[in-house]
């Protein structure tokens, strides 16, 4: 093996870089930040109402007592931006105006904002603010408003909220085997272990804030529409995220809160949002109502599929979740049809949570799948693979890849998948009903603009600098690698430097795009350092010319191609410079346009259903993907991992539970909020098929951040119904749900009669 | 959280003095959370976290457990482990490690209700306000009361330690502002909720509770199996302390507690009745359960929890009477 062969980084298990940071306490959170000054504290005082108006609002008690510097109300805030102006900005970006006026938009909405010398200070005195309500009547839920109903503007993740390819209608009333179900997704929020937290100072009137936020360059376009500044005179910080998920994509109440209050104390306020704080002033997924219809010929192949979403939309917020966005590209039908409705409510934040559209999409699409092979008496593997489609049906586009089949044939091998037509309730183990499910998993795979820039130094170390973020992900440690495979060198000389507005741009971490994007700038900017290393050196010594950039390497403070050799600081004395930069900017090519691309992936669940509780534990998980090629396979691994894990709480766990009644969020902490816990993870299998798309980006790699979730929660679901007998028409499912399926099964037993 | 006094009590003789006008200081475990939102805003804390209450002693009158020892030393104490299985299985079966080891044995009694309009200030709660009303009646009501509810409050106590030591016959020891002691049995610490939701237990101001006694003999059979959504650090749907014993054939000493139905650990005395002195069978131990349940009321989201409180009933006692083990004598 040659230097150069040793240095295949790409792809290799690294631990995190960032890890040691980490676990010991080092690493500098948000809200860990110290400036010069001593930050004042913010503390949030809600909304007690769903809609309505601020009658009064008396801050006396609260301005009076102990180390309150300052209580912002609509009476006093600061003049800012019209909540969701510049419309062009996009949702990120726009007006994100707080305390605008005495009209309450949701339930927990910030009425006033108390600032004082430490945070209990400023949690008691919020606590004094009195405020009087005019209620009014609010709409908080979808299906009792559905006359309301509009199709939304946008869709993220799907072109048009409606399309029709084929004819459904006659396709599905010629089919012999149907399935017509409907099915509710609940709320949810990310939860993410860290709280939305934000450290705002002001110095020569211009703003620095260090913040949780995935993506950088969007929430400097927030403060600046939001505050009526230059986004130039906006820094942003954010070195380290404690989990994102979506609900740090953009910037929230806090950050608003806490610019506003330190501009006006001319000192650094910091808010880290509470818990509860959070499920009304962080963003949340909303719930839908999910009308499916799928039919298939005798044989079992799919002639009509059509899926119909309703769900809320956040009054003055754009985001509409692309729930049947995927029945476009999974499996091959004479017709397909999709429509989204939204209906305008007064709740908060609705955004981007956890593979917004496939996550929900895939837990009622696939169980219908399911459904329908079991009617057509078919095995749901084989039925699954008589449907492959050759092309994608609804766009006709070809696929960039399209390994699904490979991931189901492998998938079952290794699970031990027994073959045939689901027979629910026919396996036990003691006291619990066992059952085996099966979902497919697809995740869109989007580059999106980034840029990069990359400074080698004369001692031969390498510094990258860019906007982006790494949420937990590993991106920290993959940019290392790709760029030091790219020249050649170790890892441990590449310094990696993220999260501050003041480097080069790029698209940040969101919607699986952040690797393959900044990964192949990092590796653009890197390669025009090799090709300048290359070109300085050979006006050095000719013999440098015309040799393969690709055999270069760095060792210390030299650089190397073959037998020959030559110091990094003798090629910049010759030649002038202190160090070897260079700059990349790269955009999504043609075959983003012109070609289908997804991430893929098959889940295996085994559930035992307790035959006299009907409780429903998980007791293997499995899952068989391709996401092109892995860039570690460690980072990778966890990634899936995660995504899983949240696939059981989308299966099993978490909801968000809204009391209708005044369209306030209940279940506001992390005893009554249920994320899956270690003790809800079984064994655990994570398999990643080796794959390089040659059309995703010159790294061939694809997102695979929220590709483990698609068809977790599924697969759980159709392992119930196997064991049970019961079909999930509503996630997350619960005891009650199938007690009276375990109670028919178990009938002559004692506990059942 | 309002400002408060805070004195560090020396002795249970000093805790009490000092207590009646405050809140006593446990583990803090679900008192200083309701303290930072508000729900509870006590002038003073006494803290009797330092007081010589952590012993656990074995004697003849039974276990003599100090109100300060630790949920995790109590379910971890090898005479617990021993005698009282299903007081460890119960304590080991709430909250999480971190919780229990801060939790104490006095707190566990005395921590309030899970309720979620108990939490939200901004709704009506009798338990929280008094007449301001209960909108869990008509509001998201899954984890609530099916037995003894009222009008005014549907609330249930959400301890599994109390539900433990109700089914065990324990006694809760407590010292009073005037120096007095007295003995209350486990199962009637707590009380129904009546028109009076907001007074959890029996207790009066400034009374501690000093120590808890197991008793000597316990029956030989026991078993705690908490219903839960997931599968550690939730609280119980439905939950089933049941001890007894098997004597020639026969029921005897049947005690069955059940928890996450009620505002208090509900003894099912009605169930324990009909099984007493009788031979275990699937009929018998089903006509108990619906003689338990025959007035339970549901309110909506929680009403499933009747049918499967009779399921968990009827699992248990068939269990627990085909069970080859009993604890040693």
């Amino acid at each position: 093996m040659n230097q150069q062969d040793s240095r295949k980084w790409i792809g290799q298990p690294l631990d995190r870089v960032d890890g040691p940071a980490k676990v010991t306490g080092q690493a500098t959170y948000a809200a860990d930040y110290r400036g010069n000054s001593p930050a004042a504290i913010g503390f949030i005082v809600e909304a007690g109402i769903g809609k309505g108006r601020i009658v009064s609002i008396d801050t006396r008690a609260a301005e009076a007592s102990d180390g309150v510097l300052l209580v912002l109300t609509h009476q006093n805030a600061p003049e800012q931006a019209p909540f969701g102006s510049h419309d062009d900005a996009g949702r990120f970006g726009q007006s994100h105006a707080v305390l605008e006026n005495e009209n309450v938009k949701y339930h927990g909405a910030p009425v006033a904002f108390v600032v004082a010398e430490t945070l209990e200070q400023a949690r008691h005195a919020a606590h004094l603010v009195s405020v009087r309500y005019d209620q009014q009547p609010g709409v908080f839920d979808a299906e009792a408003h559905e006359d309301k109903a509009t199709k939304p503007d946008s869709l993220d993740g799907a072109d048009q909220a409606d399309k029709e390819v084929g004819h459904f209608e006659p396709a599905f009333e010629k089919s012999a085997v149907t399935v017509e179900a409907e099915y509710h997704t609940p709320s949810q929020h990310a939860s993410a272990m860290e709280p939305h937290a934000t450290v705002a100072e002001w110095s020569d009137g211009k703003l620095t804030v260090h913040m949780a936020v995935q993506i950088i360059a969007d929430a400097r376009k927030g403060f600046a529409n939001t505050l009526k500044i230059e986004p130039g005179d906006v820094r942003i910080v954010s070195p380290f995220i404690g989990g994102g998920f979506g609900s740090k994509l953009g910037i929230h109440n806090e950050a608003i809160l806490a610019a506003l209050a330190a501009r006006e104390l001319d000192r650094p306020v910091r808010v880290a949002q509470t818990r509860r704080n959070l499920f009304a002033n962080g963003p949340h997924r909303t719930a839908h109502r999910h009308r499916l219809k799928l039919g298939a010929d005798a044989d079992g192949r799919l002639q009509a599929v059509s899926h119909d979403s309703l769900a809320v939309m956040s009054r003055g917020y754009p985001f509409a979740e692309a729930a049947g966005g995927l029945t476009q590209s999974s499996y091959a039908a004479e017709a397909i049809r999709m429509s989204h409705r939204i209906v305008e409510a007064n709740v908060p934040k609705v955004d981007s949570m956890r593979a917004p559209g496939e996550a929900i999409g895939t837990l009622v699409f696939e169980s219908a799948i399911d459904e329908l092979a079991e009617r057509c008496g078919i095995d749901p593997i084989e039925f699954r693979l008589l449907n492959e489609p050759e092309t994608e049906p609804g766009s006709g586009k070809s696929f960039s890849t399209r390994p699904l089949a490979r991931c189901l044939r492998e998938g079952a091998a290794k699970f031990g998948w027994q073959s045939g037509v689901v027979r629910p309730g026919m396996k036990r183990d003691g006291r619990w009903l066992i059952g085996h499910g099966v979902a497919a998993a697809i995740r869109p795979n989007n580059i999106e603009p980034a840029g990069a820039e990359a400074s080698l130094a004369r001692d031969g170390r390498l510094t990258l600098s860019l906007d982006m973020t790494d949420i937990g992900t590993g991106t920290y440690t993959i940019l290392g690698q790709i760029a030091a495979e790219t020249l050649g060198m170790d890892t441990g000389a590449v310094e990696v430097r993220l999260g501050d507005s003041d480097f080069v741009e790029t698209c940040g971490s969101g919607g699986s795009f952040g690797a393959g994007s900044t990964g192949t700038a990092v590796q653009q900017a890197c390669d025009s350092i090799r090709t300048d290393i290359l070109a300085r050196a050979a006006r050095i010594d000719p013999d440098w010319s015309g040799v393969n950039s690709a055999d270069l390497t760095i060792d210390g403070d030299r650089v190397s191609v073959g037998d020959r050799s030559l110091a990094l600081g003798d090629i910049l004395d010759a030649v002038g410079g202190e160090a070897f930069r260079a700059k990349s900017h790269i955009k999504p090519g043609d075959a983003h346009k012109t070609m289908a691309q997804y991430s893929y992936g098959a889940l295996f669940a085994e559930v035992g259903v307790d035959a006299d509780t009907a409780e429903i534990r998980l007791r293997r998980l499995l899952g068989v993907f391709d996401a092109g090629r892995i860039l570690n396979h460690k980072t990778a691994h966890s990634q899936l991992m995660g995504g899983m894990i949240f696939g059981i709480g989308a299966g099993l766990l978490e909801e968000s539970l809204m009391d209708m009644r005044y369209g306030a969020f209940m279940n506001r902490d992390l005893a009554e909020y249920h994320i899956a816990v270690n003790r809800d993870v079984p064994r655990l299998e994570v398999h990643m098929l080796e794959g390089f798309d040659e059309h995703s980006n010159p790294l061939g790699s694809k997102g695979i951040g929220e590709l483990g979730i698609c068809g977790t929660g599924p697969a759980i679901a159709n392992a119930v119904y196997d064991a049970t007998g019961h079909r999930a028409r509503k996630f997350p499912i619960h005891i009650e749900d199938v007690l009276p399926a375990v109670a028919r099964l178990t009938k002559g037993n004692a506990a059942s009669r | 959280m309002k400002p408060f006094d805070y004195v560090r009590a020396g002795s249970a003789q000093e805790a009490v003095r000092a207590g009646a006008e405050g809140r006593f200081l446990g583990g803090g475990t679900n008192l200083v959370d309701l303290m930072k939102l508000e729900i509870e805003r006590p002038d003073k804390l006494v803290d009797v976290s330092r007081l010589a209450t952590e012993e656990i002693e074995d004697g003849d009158d039974g276990l003599l457990v100090g109100a300060g020892v630790s949920n995790s030393a109590l379910a971890g104490h090898p005479l617990v482990r021993e005698r009282y299985p299903l007081l460890s299985t119960a304590l080991l079966s709430g909250a999480t490690q971190q919780l229990r080891n801060k939790a104490t044995v006095g707190g566990n009694f005395l921590q309030r209700t899970r309720c979620q309009y108990f939490y939200d200030v901004f709704r009506a709660c009798n338990k929280r306000e008094p007449g301001s009303g209960c909108d869990a009646l008509d509001g998201i009501n899954r984890f609530h009361a099916i037995l003894g509810a009222s009008e005014h409050c549907i609330a249930v106590h959400p301890s599994d330690m109390a539900v433990a030591m109700a089914a065990l016959d324990a006694t809760v020891e407590t010292l009073k502002p005037d120096g007095s002691t007295r003995s209350i049995p486990a199962r009637s610490l707590h009380r129904l909720p009546g028109d009076t939701p907001h007074i959890d237990h029996v207790l009066e101001a400034g009374e501690l509770i000093t120590h808890v006694v197991l008793p000597a003999s316990p029956p030989k059979r026991q078993l705690y199996r908490k219903v839960r959504d997931r599968s550690s650090y939730a609280f119980a749907v439905v939950s089933i302390a049941l001890a007894l014993d098997l004597q020639d054939g026969r029921l005897a000493n049947v005690s069955i507690a059940l928890g996450g139905v009620a505002h208090k650990p509900w003894r099912a005395e009605r169930a324990e009745g009909i099984l007493e002195d009788s031979r275990p069978d699937a009929e018998l131990f089903a006509n108990a359960a619906d003689a338990e349940l025959a007035h339970a009321v549901g309110h909506g989201h929680n009403d499933f929890k009747i049918d499967l409180s009779r399921r968990l009933i009827v699992a248990a006692l068939r269990d627990l009477s085909e069970s080859k083990r009993e604890i040693a004598a």
